[in-house]
């Protein structure tokens, strides 16, 4: 009897850890919607301050995740590789522009889709895309029309 | 003067080769313990006592202080994110250090006082008492028979304890935070989803709370084996576990946590 009881604690001790491990899993860490997905690329100028893992979003809706970030030397472009949900395909004349979420947030990856028929294959490239704002570069611009409009009388 | 200098010296010389030593000492018992360990294995009977003892008896300890740290998390981070006006974040926050630190360093303080000290009395009360001498008399290894399955217990437990305090403590962080206070339950989840990493986060937790479990252990049971046989030692050698082995966790946590941000940071 007393094995029995011992047994029985250490079996709800056992299943308490490994659901708590499940729900770490599953509930905190999203481990499962990382299944399916294919691979697309876009070149850009500059990608600010945009980081491994970032979201893609598409009118919003998250839609994939950056994978990799590379620095392509013979275009002196970053090679940003995207991973695309299965579920979602977009049209060939889609564009991929930088953005910001709200005036301090991360950077984000907003796709424009076009009106083009045919779909982007897995591995393509983005075609069109539109760098990061990088606010000093805004900032200083600014800075300079007004010192100049003010300068021309 | 001179003489007292020349006291000082030799007190710290001899403290210095004492910690050495001592540090020797335990790492050669560790290997004896690892090689012993087979034995142990062939009898799993032994193995689920230990475990009884030093996870199961640690669940309500554990989930309590995870579900109350978790609450005080979610109370102390909802009033700085308010601020911003970002409490949306809550749940990333609370779920990232929780995850990432307080749920293994956490449970391993906790697992130290309440589990490893339990080890140390034992294992010294039986070396005090003769029996591990009486087991060596009968042919039977203590080490194998005695030291080997509460090491092994508490290598098993630890990780399993920590996952539970991190798990208790987002729930109690969503308690506070999305039922008393008021912020989106979808929005809690969502974002705590979209920025914990299962490689990163989780796992490296879980491998965190392993590596403490094996230092508690290995702590534990040199300080329980090596005890002078008096009532005095090991009450000293109990309280020398709690101490040493909580330095080990958060020294451990700083090489561990140095050694992960490198290797999985691109």
């Amino acid at each position: 009897m007393a094995h029995r009881a011992l047994d029985f604690w250490v079996g709800v001790f056992v299943l308490a850890g490994f659901s708590a491990l499940t729900f770490l899993a599953l509930k905190v860490g999203d481990f499962g919607s990382g299944g399916s997905a294919y691979e697309l690329r876009a070149q850009f100028g500059n990608i600010g301050s945009l980081k491994v893992r970032a979201p893609v979003r598409a009118a919003g809706v998250t839609v994939g995740r950056v994978r990799a970030i590379d620095f392509d030397s013979t275009r002196y472009q970053a090679t940003v590789t995207l991973d695309i949900e299965d579920a979602y395909r977009f049209p060939r004349d889609t564009s991929a522009s930088i953005l910001t979420a709200g005036v301090l947030g991360e950077n984000y990856i907003g796709l424009d889709a076009g009106g083009d028929e045919a779909l982007l294959e897995p591995g393509e490239t983005i075609a069109l895309t539109q760098s990061a704002v990088v606010l000093e570069q805004v900032i200083g611009r600014l800075l300079y029309d007004r010192a100049q409009s003010e300068g021309t009388p | 003067m001179r003489e007292l200098f020349g006291g000082s010296i030799a007190a710290v010389s001899a403290f210095v080769l004492g910690a050495v030593t001592r540090i020797g000492a335990a790492s050669l018992f560790c290997l004896r313990v690892l090689a012993r360990s087979m034995t142990s294995f062939a009898r799993p009977r032994l193995l689920v006592r230990e475990v009884y003892f030093a996870g199961a008896l640690s669940l309500v300890i554990i989930m309590v202080s995870g579900l109350f740290v978790g609450m005080v998390l979610g109370m102390q981070g909802y009033e700085t994110l308010q601020t911003y006006g970002s409490e949306e974040k809550l749940g990333v926050l609370v779920a990232l250090s929780l995850v990432r630190e307080l749920g293994p360093v956490v449970a391993a303080l906790l697992f130290a006082s309440r589990a490893g000290s339990a080890i140390t009395a034992e294992i010294g009360l039986m070396k005090a008492t003769e029996q591990l001498a009486a087991m060596e008399m009968m042919a039977v290894d203590p080490v194998a028979r005695v030291v080997a399955p509460r090491f092994w217990a508490g290598v098993v437990s630890m990780p399993l304890l920590a996952a539970l305090f991190s798990a208790l403590g987002i729930v109690g962080a969503y308690l506070v935070g999305v039922r008393l206070l008021g912020v989106d339950s979808g929005a809690f989840w969502s974002q705590m989803q979209a920025a914990v990493d299962f490689k990163q986060d989780i796992l490296n937790g879980v491998l965190k709370s392993f590596m403490f479990g094996f230092g508690i252990a290995a702590v534990a049971t040199f300080e329980g084996y090596a005890a002078p046989p008096t009532a005095e030692g090991v009450s000293r050698a109990t309280t020398r576990t709690v101490v040493n082995s909580s330095l080990l966790v958060l020294a451990l946590d700083l090489v561990l946590t140095g050694f992960m941000l490198q290797l999985w940071s691109e």
